[in-house]
């Protein structure tokens, strides 16, 4: 009933390509935006945003680079903690060895290499598919891991491997409290989820699908498998980058290689996979979801167990978070194995009938 | 059926009501003095960090049956960290506020002490990092947050070479010799590196560095070079499971144990016990105190906190070696407390920046450590503003196939040549970070 298009009629190609061709959508998107720019700094205290917001905010522009690769270009790629992990270094070496060098071209330049970098790994796509591609993408995770530890001219020579970065500011603006941290991060995932989205709608994402879909075909009908192949790593990889980049930087601000191993590689997989293949929203789902779900459980358990009347220790929380964890992404692949984008855009159709389901 | 779902719905809402009743009660407590405990007792750490933990617990309850500090009691609040340095960060942003306000940060992590230096500094938290950490925070002219008690990793490896040269008869005689280094490819295994550099430089020994990715379990490939390379020594700087797969790698390549010397992180009951008689003759330095199980405040633990059900481990690991340095830890961070409120008023809560003060103007004398149980456990401790690690004795224990036996009297590691060092590691750190040296008018606050 509220989500009937009725009256809404186009009068130009613009609008009836838009990316919300819904006026609804067009609102809802807009009082998220609102929200999300002024209301959360209103309301949330200093622990919200350095622990969930934050980190939601960086690793859903993450899942955005990594779905571009899976969800849309169809090659699976376990090697999404390596480019993050190039793009956080190169931007550290940028912005050292350069005196004065800006924030942001710090950070794209991060985003840059680390296309270069994705580029070199996706030569293999040229010739391998599926899990095959998935095990030379993982030695790319594992290559970065031994060269981020092992050459001294990434960590600026650092004797211990660690290298840290302070005093981030942009145009005199100092970005140094929670909340400046995550508006500076929340308009970069803003404007590069407007770009993947129109990317995916171009004429470039469709030839992704195509791919994805059946490359042979693809093939036939003139669509060239190494510029589309490449093209979605050098994309994907350079969202990935920016998305390390801003993770090392802003976040956690002092990092060492193991920050982006392969279990944040598989942490942005799972992502995409419970969030939604092939959908920009379901990155934001997906990372919401994994990001949000551990912290919740590790507070929540302690509670239930003291309604019940059972004091559980730390280690046992932490065991149960794995469980209740895997447990949560078996049962879920099985009800919605196109995830949770899938509910949402099931959920909207419902809207459209209700209150009247036949 | 309806009145099941009725019924479910009534226990629920009465269940959560009540719960949300009883937080403002727990609220109105009296004031306490929080002591956060960031646990290992997952992932890869874990056999050797839940005795730190249950000994730290365990003393912080052995501190409140005593009377508290000066009647003010201690509340520990654990949060899991798994040795992973984001969930450390996670769980010093949850607990830097609650309870009042935490006093003291201890990570147990070399990586999350790395991670936490800058935040500490912008909330003014002090972080106690015995025996592990940046080795250049002794200068606690740069690093005015950052407490490195009574050890790090530069006095483990320069003890554990006196140690060596001594055996060998002297510095002289390491000239020509190979010393290999097998440490965890990370900020931990890596701060052991300088000390080891400098001693080579001096004395002439070739320095062999065998890195092992975490989180260690595979080390196959390492023990196969040592086999090969046959050095002379192999010095350890590995923790938690990393420690028994490397010993038992020594014994599959046949590396003889006598010559392995690991830290004071590498060389307790968890990584040597399953090994039992085949580990024979391994080495490791000791931060003062080793397994303790005759001490005094062993024994007042036993009756006072196990005794009356409290304890927060199995009875069997108290005394044990990680156990007695949770029980130090615990000490430390309650002694500067105790400082900080002869100075700013006994009987009532200190704040952190007070606490920062009492860790700053520790002094242990021999009596006061004897008082609290630590006869012959511990030297005495004294920190100041220059240093931030108050003490440089340590000593090298040995497994005999069962248990630890003391292997070298005390010794102290030489701070001529390990001051030069810290300082010269400060001032870059302060010159990366655009930090001056603290002024003395500084130091008397």
């Amino acid at each position: 009933m509220f989500y009937r298009e009725n009256g809404q009629f186009k009068t130009s190609y613009g609008t009836d390509q838009q990316i919300f061709p819904i006026a609804q959508d067009r609102f809802a998107i807009l009082a998220i935006l609102a929200f999300a720019f002024i209301a959360v700094p209103l309301l949330a205290d200093e622990y919200l945003f350095r622990a969930i917001l934050i980190p939601f905010v960086i690793l859903s522009m993450a899942a955005i680079g990594v779905n571009i690769l899976v969800g849309y270009c169809g090659q699976i790629s376990l090697g999404s903690g390596a480019f993050m992990a190039v793009g956080a270094y190169m931007a550290y070496n940028t912005f050292v060895r350069f005196d004065g060098m800006p924030l942001i071209v710090a950070l794209l330049s991060g985003g840059f290499f680390a296309m270069l970098v994705g580029i070199f790994f996706g030569i293999p796509s040229l010739r391998v598919k599926g899990l095959y591609l998935a095990v030379a993408t993982l030695a790319a995770q594992f290559f970065c891991d031994w060269a981020f530890a092992r050459i001294s001219w990434f960590t600026n020579n650092s004797s211990s491997g660690s290298v840290a970065v302070s005093n981030l500011s942009l145009l005199g603006w100092t970005i140094d409290t929670p909340t400046e941290k995550y508006l500076f991060c929340l308009g970069f995932t803003a404007v590069v989820a407007l770009v993947a989205k129109n990317l995916v709608r171009s004429a470039i994402g469709r030839e992704w699908m195509a791919i994805r879909d059946m490359d042979v075909a693809a093939a036939v009908i003139g669509i060239r498998p190494m510029y589309a192949k490449l093209s979605a790593f050098a994309v994907s990889s350079f969202i990935i980058g920016v998305a390390g980049a801003l993770w090392a930087f802003v976040h956690l601000g002092s990092w060492e290689p193991a920050a982006f191993s392969i279990d944040r590689s598989f942490q942005l997989l799972f992502m995409v996979i419970i969030g939604g293949l092939g959908s920009i929203m379901g990155s934001f789902f997906g990372a919401a979801f994994i990001v949000v779900l551990p912290i919740f459980l590790n507070q929540f358990l302690p509670a239930v167990g003291e309604l019940v009347g059972v004091t559980i220790s730390t280690g046992m929380i932490s065991h149960a978070e794995f469980m209740i964890f895997g447990a949560l992404i078996v049962w879920f692949l099985i009800k919605e194995p196109h995830g949770l984008a899938k509910l949402w855009s099931i959920g909207k159709q419902k809207l459209r009938l209700w209150p009247f389901p036949h | 059926m309806k009145f099941k779902s009725v019924a479910l719905a009534v226990a629920l809402i009465a269940g959560s009501a009540s719960a949300l009743l009883s937080a403002p009660a727990a609220l109105a407590q009296e004031k306490v003095q929080f002591f956060p405990s960031l646990t290992g007792r997952t992932g890869p750490v874990a056999p050797n960090a839940t005795p730190f933990a249950n000994g730290f617990n365990d003393y912080m309850k052995l501190v409140n049956a005593r009377g508290g500090i000066n009647g003010v009691m201690t509340l520990v609040e654990e949060c899991e960290t798994a040795y992973a340095t984001d969930r450390g960060v996670e769980c010093y942003e949850r607990l830097k506020g609650k309870h009042g306000g935490a006093t003291v940060f201890q990570p147990l992590s070399t990586g999350i002490t790395f991670a936490l230096t800058e935040k500490v500094a912008k909330d003014k938290i002090p972080l106690i990092t015995s025996g592990y950490g940046r080795s250049d925070s002794q200068d606690g002219m740069v690093f005015k947050w950052n407490f490195p008690l009574i050890g790090h990793y530069w006095v483990a490896g320069d003890v554990i070479l006196q140690h060596i040269a001594k055996k060998e008869g002297g510095w002289d005689k390491l000239k020509g010799k190979k010393i290999a280094a097998v440490y965890h490819d990370s900020p931990f295994g890596k701060e052991l590196l300088p000390i080891l550099q400098e001693r080579a430089a001096m004395h002439g020994f070739t320095l062999q560095l065998l890195p092992v990715p975490a989180p260690g379990v595979e080390q196959k490939a390492i023990w196969l070079q040592v086999r090969q390379q046959r050095p002379d020594f192999v010095i350890m700087q590995t923790w938690g499971v990393m420690t028994a797969t490397a010993i038992r790698e020594a014994v599959a390549v046949g590396y003889p144990r006598e010559k392995m010397f690991g830290t004071w992180w590498s060389g307790a009951e968890p990584d040597l016990k399953d090994i039992g008689a085949a580990a024979k003759g391994y080495n490791a330095v000791m931060m003062q105190h080793g397994a303790e199980p005759q001490s005094d405040v062993v024994k007042e633990i036993l009756s006072k906190v196990h005794g009356k059900g409290q304890g927060a481990g199995p009875r069997e690991e108290v005394g044990q070696v990680l156990y007695m340095r949770g029980v130090v830890g615990a000490m430390l961070a309650v002694e500067g407390a105790r400082a900080a409120q002869e100075k700013f008023g006994k009987g009532k809560p200190v704040t952190p920046e007070q606490a920062r003060w009492g860790y700053e103007n520790l002094n242990l004398t021999q009596a006061k450590l004897d008082a609290l149980g630590f006869k012959g456990v511990l030297r005495p401790i004294s920190t100041s503003c220059a240093d931030h690690m108050g003490s440089a004795w340590a000593r090298v224990h040995s497994w005999d196939g069962s248990k630890f036996v003391w292997a070298s009297d005390w010794l102290q590691a030489d701070e001529q040549i390990i001051k030069p060092m810290v300082k010269a590691s400060a001032d870059k750190y302060a010159a990366e970070k655009q930090l001056s040296r603290r002024s003395p008018q500084d130091c008397q606050s």
